[in-house]
């Protein structure tokens, strides 16, 4: 169970919503609301007790609290859920189980529930993984979920992403092929060049290698693992074949906070959801950098 | 990023503890290439106050060998140099690109090798102590 702020929060909360959206409701619906309201909870809160009795194991969750704009929530702090574990639960299946049983208030982002939209990334017993993605079975319990580090926290488990978004689009992550090819015709790729790209083009955009990345922590400039494995899917590519595309590329990567600030200790390839070889690309574009700069043949 | 703002919990140095192996290998690297760049004076300082003649570097050779602690931190010195030959080996092959699949492997048997040349070293390093050769 949560701590009893969120309990009185919410009902605050709530209170507060219904005035802002139902000003032409009388005084006798709002409250009649805010019962109702404060009754589901305390028959969601009854029934998830019961729902731990009947399962045969719960888990606890240590959860990371923190919302800047609530006095007394301003201090991080961990809550603990009990949640009744069932066989292929993810941690965002516990999470979701805790948000909508105990504190409608806990906050974190979640979308497809399938690893493909990468809004989860979490940092769970800790490593940076993705929630949906994660089972519980496989984690040492209890288990703790906070925000992802080095990123701001906007609420809860919500991070900042702005910066690796700033980072993502730096490198111009998207395909600029043959402007003279034939309109309305594909660009066909072989299939040697699409192996060679194949595991880069599954970054989801989750941000955990970059949360994950010691030197992007220290440096902010740094473009971290996902961009620079962005540029690596453009670069690789055979279908952009321009002399002065492929120059423009490489410039934005060996600049000096660039390939050259890895220093290889492998965490983004570790954290990686979709198992991208992170690390090996940083390393191959690396080479590619110095081949271009060392032209002895 | 992180410097802005204190998170206090989550960014903890506490978190040590979940290091990954590669995490490891560049943590061992940089501590003990900083020791070999420390040791790099002390040896210079050490051996150029010993230069006075034949005799004054034999001398101070042998009253530092002949103290325990001495041979012990020889022993340390050949621990830090042999892990920092072989991650630095293992750096190299992770720049050509080779075996970056088993880089946690390559790291654990840098550490194991060390751990083996370091105990098969040790009677050499601890041998005619006391006795006097």
């Amino acid at each position: 169970m949560s701590t009893q702020i969120p309990e009185q929060e919410a009902e605050a909360e709530s209170s507060a919503e219904a005035e802002a959206d139902a000003s032409a409701e009388s005084p006798q619906e709002k409250r009649m609301a805010k019962k109702a309201e404060s009754a589901s909870y305390r028959d969601a809160q009854k029934k998830a007790q019961e729902e731990i009795e009947a399962a045969e194991r719960a888990v606890q969750l240590k959860v990371f609290r923190y919302d800047p704009e609530v006095e007394g929530k301003q201090e991080p702090r961990f809550d603990e859920f009990h949640v009744p574990f069932t066989k292929g639960m993810t941690v965002l299946d516990a999470l979701m189980y805790a948000r909508d049983h105990y504190d409608p208030s806990l906050t974190f982002r979640h979308s497809c529930r399938q690893a493909v939209c990468g809004s989860d990334a979490m940092f769970v017993n800790g490593q940076q993984r993705l929630c949906c993605k994660t089972q519980m079975s496989e984690l040492e319990w209890p288990v703790r979920v906070e925000p992802l580090p080095h990123q701001d926290v906007v609420k809860d488990l919500v991070v900042d992403m702005q910066h690796f978004y700033d980072q993502m689009h730096s490198v111009e992550p998207y395909f600029q092929g043959d402007e003279n090819a034939p309109s309305g015709e594909e660009q066909k790729q072989t299939r040697e060049n699409r192996e060679k790209i194949k595991m880069s083009t599954r970054c989801i955009w989750c941000g955990a290698c970059m949360s994950s990345c010691n030197i992007a922590a220290g440096d902010n400039e740094y473009l971290g693992p996902a961009a620079i494995n962005k540029a690596y899917r453009f670069y690789m590519d055979e279908r952009e074949d321009q002399e002065e595309l492929e120059e423009h590329r490489l410039r934005i990567l060996e600049q000096e906070h660039g390939v050259w600030r890895c220093q290889t200790q492998f965490s983004c390839t570790e954290v990686c959801p979709k198992d991208i070889p992170l690390t090996e690309h940083i390393q191959e574009l690396k080479r590619e950098a110095v081949k271009n700069n060392l032209k002895f043949w | 990023m992180s410097q802005s703002y204190n998170r206090g919990l989550v960014e903890d140095f506490g978190r040590w503890k979940e290091f990954q192996a590669g995490m490891w290998a560049w943590i061992f690297h940089k501590f003990t290439g900083w020791i070999l760049v420390g040791y790099l004076f002390t040896h210079i300082a050490v051996l150029s106050t010993a230069i006075q003649g034949p005799e004054s570097y034999t001398t101070t050779l042998q009253s530092l060998e002949s103290i325990f602690v001495v041979r012990i931190l020889e022993i340390g010195l050949l621990s830090t140099a042999v892990f920092h030959i072989l991650n630095g080996t293992r750096l190299l092959l992770v720049d050509l690109g080779i075996g970056l699949g088993s880089q946690d492997k390559s790291f654990y048997a840098s550490l194991v090798l060390t751990g083996a040349i370091v105990v098969a070293s040790v009677p050499t390093f601890l041998a005619g102590l006391g006795g006097g050769v």
